[in-house]
């Protein structure tokens, strides 16, 4: 009888490999047991997750898959649809810089271009010094004030290139420079 | 005004979000700052937006005359402000005298934004001491049916492009059975040159609510929604608020002023994609998978949120229920011209001197708006052509300014009027490239569930690029047009059976600036 070999047991939720490190999977199930019982749960758990973690990273996936019994197709799907949720970390700023039309007509044009030559990337990229990913946004509701642009939640006004400028260097505190 | 405390004298500096992208948050801490310090006693009030956005920050004085504004404030204005005693009015290079008398604001017809600017957007009190709730409390007093044949007979149309009346929405609401129904509140202002949604939610929030409890007792919807762009993060924290306070006065929640009725109301998030502003994208958003359009029928109003009968209107126009409840549908529909009953609020953008919300009656013309009103352009220069309604708005010349904004008015020149944003371009726009954007923008924007939008707009945008090439020119343009016509009958959606709006009005009415050489051009 002792020889019995134990019984094996199916689990019925698998937990899924994950590089996710142990505060970002806790961040990500703490969001997940919050708000999985609301009616369309996934975007204000994307919300949640990228509030908590900074992006929604790729590992978080299964993992809400998981927790809220949908398959992973179901969530990526929805993951990938919006422009707004990052799929890996930003810098300690996020720039939404304004690609439509009123914008254009005040020289968006001329500002992205400035904008993407000072800051030495694209669109969706991060300064060499992680202080600042750059984004384009279309329409920031800010139209008769334009160019506009956003940086984390503060809606910026006629931003011509010198204050773009400055508003580039008080993201970075002079701090940061001396190491 | 005689209640007044003595000594403390009212300061409004606005906390609308375009107010502070120019500095109304420097302006109102110095403000205070230099009231401290010179030991005069002002209760400084965070207002909405009047409207005047190039006056902004634009802070204003209640006075014995009423309030007196000065503007656009600059934090460092503030001493001189102080030295010229602005607390009680008095003359400064910046003053502009009352509000009220102010030729931009004297003649708009403000209903749906009665309060913006004037009541604290926080204060539930002074929402209620404004003429605020009365809407719904007629409403309470009706019959379901009779608040639908109000809205009805008000002619209120769909503010928020479509212009379907609001009242047969309603009306199939009310007539469909289901032991849930929904309010769904479109905030997904994604229209390039709009804005009047944002101002409005951060402005007077009350009334959005308000509209749409009164919406629930109309049809039966005991649930509301409201989507929001996550691009309105200060319209966020005002509709939270505000539903906070609405909860605690039980304007909100299971028991509406001891009527034993219940409406409960939550903002959702967008994630960022146009295409959520179309009402069953949206609703797919609001069920928590990707914004694809849905086929219609099944209309929303009878298998919307959820699979559950819905109403879904924009903020505008549920914010525009209150005061037809409360002033009678007579009075509103006394507004306006044709089929285009009550005021339109019309937002002046892009390239114009004097920027900012006018509501105003239809039948305004886009001449009046552009030079009475905007000044003509930012720059000076000649204005040389304006898109309204957004993105998938046409492109219109000077030739077309005399027209009335009015829905059918506009249906008639090839354009729509939109959710009333109006861009205005000066004669350095180039607009084979206006053009090109605009299939680019429909590339990136499709939800990519019919063919014509997803590959249509990607080869829109190589058709252009061809034609501005000069390759071929009179093939591209066939090609071109036949394209356009294909999105415009084999399109889903108003995304892709729209696009041709602002490509072919550029084409036809700027035939020139297809043919420039392409080295002159400035890339968008």
């Amino acid at each position: 009888m002792s020889s019995k070999p134990p019984r094996r047991v199916i689990p019925i939720k698998v937990e899924p490999p994950s590089s996710l490190s142990p505060s970002e999977r806790a961040a990500v199930l703490e969001v997940c047991a919050r708000l999985k019982s609301l009616p369309g749960a996934l975007l204000p758990i994307f919300h949640a997750v990228q509030n908590a973690v900074g992006y929604v990273p790729k590992d978080s996936v299964p993992l809400i898959a998981n927790e809220l019994n949908l398959s992973l197709a179901e969530v990526h799907g929805c993951l990938s649809f919006y422009h707004y949720f990052r799929k890996e970390p930003a810098g300690r700023h996020v720039v939404h810089l304004c690609r439509a039309e009123a914008c254009q007509a005040v020289g968006a044009v001329e500002l992205e271009s400035h904008a993407k030559r000072s800051l030495g990337i694209e669109f969706h990229g991060t300064t060499r010094d992680g202080a600042i990913t750059l984004e384009p946004v279309y329409c920031l509701g800010n139209c008769a004030l334009g160019p506009s642009m956003m940086i984390d939640d503060e809606l910026k006004g006629r931003v011509s290139p010198q204050r773009f400028d400055a508003l580039m260097s008080a993201c970075r505190p002079a701090a940061r420079e001396t190491s | 005004m005689s209640a007044l405390p003595p000594g403390a004298v009212k300061v409004y500096v606005p906390r609308d979000a375009a107010a502070r992208g120019v500095g109304a948050d420097e302006t109102a801490r110095a403000i205070l700052a230099e009231a401290q310090h010179r030991r005069i006693d002002i209760d400084l009030v965070r207002n909405g937006s009047r409207g005047l956005l190039w006056l902004e920050p634009f802070v204003e004085v209640t006075t014995l005359a009423g309030r007196v504004a000065y503007g656009p404030v600059a934090a460092h204005d503030v001493p001189s402000l102080f030295d010229a005693d602005f607390t009680h009015g008095r003359p400064h290079p910046l003053a502009h005298g009352r509000t009220e008398e102010l030729p931009y604001f004297k003649d708009q017809e403000r209903l749906t934004f009665a309060r913006v600017g004037i009541t604290d957007p926080r204060s539930l009190a002074d929402y209620v001491e404004h003429d605020g709730y009365r809407g719904l409390t007629a409403a309470l007093l009706m019959e379901p049916a009779a608040i639908v044949a109000s809205v009805t007979a008000s002619g209120l149309r769909g503010r928020g492009g479509a212009a379907f009346p609001a009242g047969i929405k309603w009306k199939t609401v009310l007539g469909a059975s289901a032991v849930q129904k929904y309010i769904v509140c479109n905030a997904d202002e994604g229209d390039s040159g709009t804005f009047s949604d944002r101002m409005l939610m951060e402005g007077d929030p009350f009334v959005l609510i308000e509209g749409m409890t009164i919406a629930g007792l109309a049809t039966g919807a005991t649930r509301g929604y409201i989507y929001l762009r996550w691009e309105y993060p200060d319209a966020k924290i005002a509709l939270d608020a505000a539903i906070e306070a609405a909860y605690a006065g039980h304007y909100l929640g299971e028991n509406i002023r001891n009527s034993g009725k219940r409406f409960d109301l939550e903002v959702r998030l967008g994630g960022g994609a146009y295409i959520c502003g179309e009402e069953t994208s949206l609703l797919e958003s609001l069920e928590g998978k990707r914004g694809q359009v849905r086929f219609k029928p099944p209309l929303p109003a009878l298998q919307g949120l959820f699979g559950k009968p819905t109403v879904i209107n924009n903020v505008i126009t549920l914010a525009s229920v209150p005061i037809i409840l409360d002033r009678g549908a007579e009075y509103y529909q006394h507004f306006g011209m044709g089929r285009s009953r009550g005021t339109l609020p019309i937002q002046l953008t892009g390239n114009i001197k004097r920027g900012g919300l006018v509501e105003k009656a239809f039948g305004i013309t886009l001449r009046e708006l552009l030079y009475d009103y905007g000044g003509g352009s930012l720059s000076g220069r000649p204005i040389r052509a304006v898109q309204v309604g957004g993105p998938l708005g046409a492109y219109l010349p000077e030739s077309q300014f005399d027209t009335k904004l009015d829905y059918e008015a506009f249906t008639d020149i090839k354009g729509m009027l939109g959710h009333g944003g109006i861009v205005v371009f000066d004669d350095s726009v180039d607009m084979a490239a206006q053009a090109r954007y605009a299939m680019e923008f429909c590339a990136i924007e499709s939800c990519g569930k019919c063919t014509p939008c997803r590959i249509g707009s990607t080869r829109g945008v190589e058709v252009i690029d061809r034609l501005m090439a000069g390759d071929d020119v009179a093939k591209q343009d066939t090609i071109l047009r036949d394209l356009c016509e294909t999105l415009t009958y084999g399109s889903l959606c108003a995304l892709g059976g729209l696009t041709p709006y602002p490509v072919l009005s550029a084409l036809n009415h700027f035939p020139e600036d297809f043919v420039k050489p392409i080295r002159a051009r400035v890339p968008v």
